[in-house]
């Protein structure tokens, strides 16, 4: 395979051997039932960070999720509380409103010629903003569709559960898959990371690309949050501060450049999965403080920034 | 001194306009009265509570102006705090507890440097990894708890004052002063925009890229450094949790509202506290608006997307055309002069 593929193998050798390190301390760690929660657990960053792979990949960087999945969270909590609506309701107004704001946010990049970075920050405070202005205080979720949804999961072999968050988590990974790799949005999204200029020379729709970017990003977020208010049957607006960050470190953990146009959505995956490790083993452990996880998560981020940056100097030397 | 203050202009309108928008709901905004020893009043409480994004987006102009970012100096403040409140707790005393904090600014700079000007990493990518591990390590030094601690001397520092100015706000303009006379009174701010404009250009020129690169991120841990310790001095505890917290995209917007293109190059420092100033007014202005607290994300987004809009490139040579015979000039100054007619209404 390509040296380009090189950085997702590093990441799965590193991830299986982790998960061996953990496994020879801790023979419980490879039970299903670890591995279940594992997946329950870490499902709305896993979703949220399909979206910002996309992101990345095109050379942008979105700084909104984390409060968009906070609103999402408030705002079903609300819709469900002050209206009769079916939870299926609001999850299609949810989704069409968080949509409609990642692609208003890839507009005015666009057409602003602005950095994402700025205005997805101001898309940062807005969402935040407006889940403080539905509600200040945790409002609790007591549908009985969610109670079902909460409880539904396959029994596996070892008595793990795969719950349908973890489900859904695998379905918004394949998914993102097949958009990155396997559509002509996808082949876009990579040409706009290599480059706007060269991209626009290509015959890419740079505005439409980077419009539908963000959409995607955003709609990733909105299903992320309902993820999250399923987890956690409430919607409150201070929930998932940072997360944006957790799915960058994600990102670049899976060995997607930051840069952009380089990177695989299963290696996205995996670098959830390796950030969930970490905190399983801290659980298990029981001795080490929570802090611990910021600075593993740091020192692997650093890892693989240096060897992207190794691997990059071979490619030129070839 | 008259491209100067054509190069405040905007931001010193849209302050202005701030201004006049909170004094139409608080009119005794420049009420400040002289009590025990010190001058009270709003204006006063916006430069004392400004002072950290102030400290911050002098360190982070310069580092803008090389076409970098710096992330992480939220959690170097923290880092910071941290370890000022660890050397009075260990009885170490005032001088060596700002020369360890200062000292881990510094060292933390050094490393944001090294990555960004040796290993050649992105500079957003490489302020990241200390973004995240950062307060991780702040916890570490204070052991997860909010470490407190009982010290006149160093609480001075953020909650005192000089000739009735609070020591905060005495730091940071003079941290201004002299950082901007540095840059602007030598070479060192021509060869800073020089690094941003083509770093392969100005290192072909003989200008020691590398090194002065380190020394611009060394300078924001520096001011990062400084606004830690004050955070800390402030609430006589540090918190490794809280202390900064996001402050960085603080910082970074006053810099934009600065004027200061992200993509490196010219810079103005006076107008990137300026930035810092028209922020801490809109903070304070909302709370003495008595708008419900909530609004505050809002209304700052909102003016945020209004200030971007007007400073995007594709949106001045629209309205410079609009404009006939006044090309030359930046948009902001014309969008904010409405703005300031209503001033001299009111």
């Amino acid at each position: 395979m390509s040296i380009r593929a090189l950085p997702l193998y590093a990441t799965i050798a590193i991830f299986l051997l982790a998960y061996l390190i953990c496994y020879i301390q801790f023979p419980a760690m490879l039970s299903t039932r670890v591995i279940g929660n594992l997946l329950t657990d870490n499902a709305y960053l896993g979703i949220v960070a399909v979206g910002m792979t996309i992101v990345i990949v095109s050379g942008g960087i979105d700084l909104s999720v984390g409060s968009v999945i906070a609103f999402a969270g408030v705002f079903i909590a609300v819709v469900l509380r002050d209206t009769g609506l079916h939870p299926l309701v609001a999850f299609a107004m949810l989704l069409t409103i968080t949509t409609a704001f990642g692609a208003a946010m890839g507009g005015m990049i666009y057409l602003l010629a602005m950095p994402p970075f700025i205005v997805t920050l101001a898309g940062m405070f807005l969402a935040r903003g407006a889940s403080y202005m539905l509600s200040i205080d945790s409002v609790p979720i007591a549908d009985p569709f969610y109670q079902m949804m909460q409880r539904a999961y396959f029994v596996m072999p070892g008595r793990g559960r795969l719950t349908l968050l973890g489900l859904i988590m695998i379905a918004a990974v394949i998914i993102g898959m097949i958009v990155l790799h396997r559509t002509r949005f996808g082949t876009n999204v990579y040409a706009l990371g290599g480059g706007e200029a060269t991209a626009k020379l290509m015959g890419v729709a740079v505005g439409q690309t980077t419009v539908a970017v963000y959409a995607f990003s955003g709609f990733m977020a909105g299903l992320s949050g309902i993820v999250f208010s399923i987890y956690t049957s409430a919607g409150y607006p201070l929930a998932t501060v940072g997360v944006e960050l957790s799915a960058i470190a994600a990102v670049v953990i899976g060995g997607t450049l930051l840069t952009g146009g380089s990177g695989y959505m299963f290696g996205t995956l995996i670098g959830v999965l390796t950030m969930g490790l970490i905190q399983t083993y801290i659980v298990f452990d029981g001795s080490l403080s929570s802090w611990w996880t910021k600075i593993v998560i740091g020192g692997l981020l650093l890892m693989f920034i240096l060897l992207q940056k190794g691997l990059l100097k071979l490619r030129i030397h070839q | 001194m008259k491209s100067v203050l054509r190069r405040i202009a905007p931001q010193l309108l849209t302050l202005a306009a701030v201004i006049v928008l909170v004094s139409i709901y608080f009119p005794n905004f420049w009420q400040i009265v002289y009590v025990n020893d010190r001058l009270v009043g709003i204006p006063i409480d916006v430069i004392k509570r400004g002072a950290p994004v102030a400290l911050l987006a002098i360190g982070m102009t310069l580092v803008i102006a090389t076409r970098g970012i710096d992330l992480s100096v939220g959690a170097v403040m923290a880092i910071c705090g941290a370890s000022a409140a660890w050397s009075i707790d260990q009885g170490f005393g005032l001088w060596a507890a700002l020369g360890i904090a200062i000292f881990a600014g510094l060292v933390c700079g050094l490393w944001n440097g090294l990555l960004v000007a040796v290993f050649n990493i992105q500079p957003i990518v490489a302020t990241l990894i200390l973004m995240v591990a950062g307060r991780g390590i702040a916890q570490l030094i204070t052991g997860g708890t909010i470490l407190t601690f009982d010290n006149d001397a160093f609480s001075y520092l953020g909650s005192g004052t000089l000739l009735g100015v609070p020591v905060p706000a005495v730091i940071w303009v003079l941290t201004g002063i002299g950082v901007g006379l540095l840059v602007r009174r030598t070479a060192l701010g021509l060869l800073v925009e020089s690094i941003g404009v083509n770093l392969r250009a100005s290192t072909l020129t003989g200008i020691n890229s590398r090194v002065l690169l380190i020394a611009v991120y060394m300078g924001s841990g520096f001011c990062a450094a400084l606004a830690g310790i004050i955070a800390t001095a402030d609430i006589r505890g540090a918190d490794a949790n809280n202390a900064g917290l996001w402050l960085e995209l603080d910082a970074i917007l006053a810099v934009v509202i600065g004027g200061n293109s992200l993509l490196g190059g010219r810079f103005s420092i006076l107008a990137s506290v300026l930035g810092a100033m028209i922020i801490q007014t809109i903070n304070t202005g909302i709370l003495l608006a008595g708008f419900p607290s909530e609004f505050n994300l809002v209304i700052k987004a909102v003016l945020v997307i209004i200030i971007l809009v007007l400073q995007s490139p594709r949106v001045l040579p629209q309205l410079a055309y609009l404009w006939p015979g006044r090309r030359n000039t930046t948009t902001p100054a014309k969008t904010a002069a409405p703005n300031s007619g209503t001033e001299t209404k009111t």
